[in-house]
């Protein structure tokens, strides 16, 4: 632990935010820049809360008398089932991600071979790879029929929520092994040998030295594991079927809505993504380093 | 690839129980990456495989007695007699580069504004952070009924009661892939602030007041300091951008459909529609990996560059 602790204040002296204070200027400025990008996701919140009439009132108002009346609406057709799905998919996805990527990461910082490069490069090239470049055969292959000329019968996943966890898994697969490593490489070498030294086995090793050391690692993991699922389109929007269906096939509904239901549409918008702005906020430290592969510390 | 080290058991005549032990005397690490990477090789390799086969087939699925073998065929009326197809490249590149530069242009702006201190600093970062987390498909349904609506929208308010003229354009009719890009780089620019934060940050306080000892003003700092120590985390902030933002099709499909015309489709979404609309199966395939392979070259110079900064940390 005092190894650690002594190079992130090593880290911290030798760079970090600037000193100095900005002139009064720079604040405003910076404030402003940040209010209106954050305002288009300010007003959906807001709109949530207006009457609809009021939804398309221009010019646009910031303060009235705020109503429930739209996610009672958002509710009584039946969003919780999207949402409950969307949680469905992303946790269970997240929890197989971890399964896999937490012993193949351990195993690439730990005990690199002479390939472990090649193998983590495997890995990150299918992150790369375009879904629609997939997503053909999937939709064959997933069928109840199948492609009669290769396979008796299809996997039967279209429409099923098995369908879209397997798909999650191997997206964000990648991602996962990625940034665990990155953080597997952090543990001192002196501890580990020291406990390996004492007899410690690999199940002794793993689960009371190096878990304990890299929680926050996993667990910033997993926020973007469920990041990534939660907004997840593409896949969702093809081989979901009405019973499986996630969060954004819901908003899907509103695509052709020209002012009308505006209230509601920002009703639902915000349910969608307050769960995952919530956990970003939370993780926003850790959030460039899952994303940019552990290139950026 | 490691597996392939280990002889599949119809190879030789070995007992069973050999090869139990091969593997079990195979390095631990490498057992615990088997599973990952199995798993990875099943989900997205075989997959793809498939495509490439079918895309050499004559499929449609309204006609499967009229399936066989086409050869180039799909390929062939890709290139040549299919319009959407050159425009769509097009559009991908354009799309692609556009908003990648206007990302990162952006979130250098964004990093540099909170890389200083002012009250409230944090609360500003998360602000900034923000877009980025919005759900795709949420952030466009936003941007296309409450931003951009030619009736409704509070830009199109902000132009007619701001700007001189009462000029109300129609966004995504007038100007659809502008306004695809706007939403696009709205929400890309926090994540290239993220990775150019994290670049500013590294750089040493030291180096700072020794310029500023010798009398920089704040943007001959900002040149010959902070860009320069920027230029890799630039690098990869655009690969990245370039690698997640050819993936995305919800803001196409949510708020132009890829039109007017083929205005904004993009190639993943002509695979997409293709897919979907017609019952072709050999041209969604053959148009599939057109993209995957045009995505490889990218790849390809990406990992480059990605195993170069890996080796500089």
């Amino acid at each position: 632990m005092a190894t650690i602790t002594m190079r992130s204040n090593a880290r911290r002296r030798q760079g970090g935010v600037r000193k100095e204070s900005a002139p009064m200027l720079w604040a405003i400025l910076a404030w402003a820049v940040g209010l209106i990008t954050f305002f288009p996701v300010l007003y959906m919140f807001l709109t949530g809360f207006k009457t609809e009439a009021a939804a398309v009132d221009l010019p646009p108002k910031l303060f009235f008398v705020p109503t429930l009346e739209n996610y009672r609406a958002v509710f009584s057709i039946n969003f919780s089932p999207f949402f409950i799905n969307s949680a469905i998919a992303s946790l269970v996805s997240t929890l197989l991600v971890m399964v896999l990527a937490v012993p193949a990461a351990y195993g690439l910082a730990m005990y690199p071979t002479k390939k472990w490069k090649d193998v983590l490069f495997f890995f990150i090239s299918t992150r790369f790879l375009p879904p629609a470049g997939v997503i053909v055969p999937l939709y064959i292959i997933f069928s109840d029929n199948g492609d009669p000329e290769l396979f008796s019968h299809g996997l039967d996943l279209l429409g099923t929520m098995r369908g879209l966890i397997i798909l999650y898994t191997a997206m964000n697969l990648p991602i996962a092994i990625w940034m665990l490593r990155s953080f597997f490489e952090e543990i001192p070498r002196d501890i580990l040998d020291a406990a390996r030294v004492d007899g410690a086995g690999l199940l002794r090793e793993m689960t009371q030295i190096v878990l304990p050391m890299v929680i926050p690692g996993l667990v910033a993991t997993i926020f973007i594991s469920i990041i990534f699922a939660w907004n997840e389109f593409f896949f969702a929007f093809n081989l979901a079927a009405a019973g499986t269906s996630t969060v954004p096939m819901f908003m899907v509904r509103f695509v052709t809505s020209e002012g009308l239901f505006w209230a509601k549409l920002a009703a639902s918008c915000t349910m969608a993504v307050l769960p995952i702005v919530l956990l970003g906020w939370a993780a926003q430290r850790q959030l460039v380093r899952g994303l940019s592969m552990g290139a950026v510390k | 690839m490691e597996a392939a080290s280990i002889p599949p058991a119809t190879s030789e005549p070995r007992s069973e129980t050999s090869l139990v032990r091969r593997i079990g005397n195979q390095p631990i690490g490498r057992l615990l990456i088997l599973p990952a990477l199995i798993y990875a090789i099943l989900v997205t390799q075989a997959p793809f495989l498939l495509t490439l086969w079918y895309s050499l087939q004559r499929w449609n699925l309204n006609r499967p007695e009229r399936r066989g073998f086409a050869g180039i065929d799909n390929y062939r009326f890709l290139f040549t007699r299919d319009p959407a197809f050159p425009e769509a490249a097009f559009n991908t590149a354009a799309f692609v580069v556009t908003a990648v530069l206007a990302s990162l242009l952006l979130g250098l702006l964004y990093a540099e504004l909170v890389n200083h201190r002012f009250p409230g600093r944090g609360i500003v970062r998360t602000l900034l952070i923000t877009p980025f987390l919005i759900m795709p498909a949420a952030a466009a349904l936003t941007w296309k009924n409450q931003m951009l609506n030619p009736n409704f929208g509070v830009v199109d308010w902000l132009f007619r009661t701001a700007l001189p003229g009462n000029i109300s354009p129609n966004w995504l009719g007038d100007f659809p892939a502008g306004s695809i890009i706007i939403v696009l780089v709205w929400r890309w620019a926090p994540f290239m602030m993220l990775i150019l934060l994290a670049g500013m940050q590294s750089i040493s306080e030291e180096v700072r007041e020794a310029v500023r000892v010798d009398g920089a003003t704040a943007w001959q700092e900002f040149r010959d300091i902070t860009l320069p120590h920027l230029t890799r985390f630039m690098q990869l902030g655009g690969l990245l951008g370039t690698v997640f933002i050819v993936q995305e099709i919800d803001p196409i499909y949510i708020m132009t459909k890829g039109g007017p015309g083929n205005a904004t489709t993009t190639l993943p979404y002509l695979v997409y529609e293709k897919a979907r609309e017609s019952f072709n199966v050999g041209l969604g395939a053959a148009s599939g990996v057109v993209v995957v392979l045009i995505s490889i070259v990218i790849i390809t110079f990406l990992l480059r560059v990605l195993n170069r900064l890996i080796q500089e940390t």
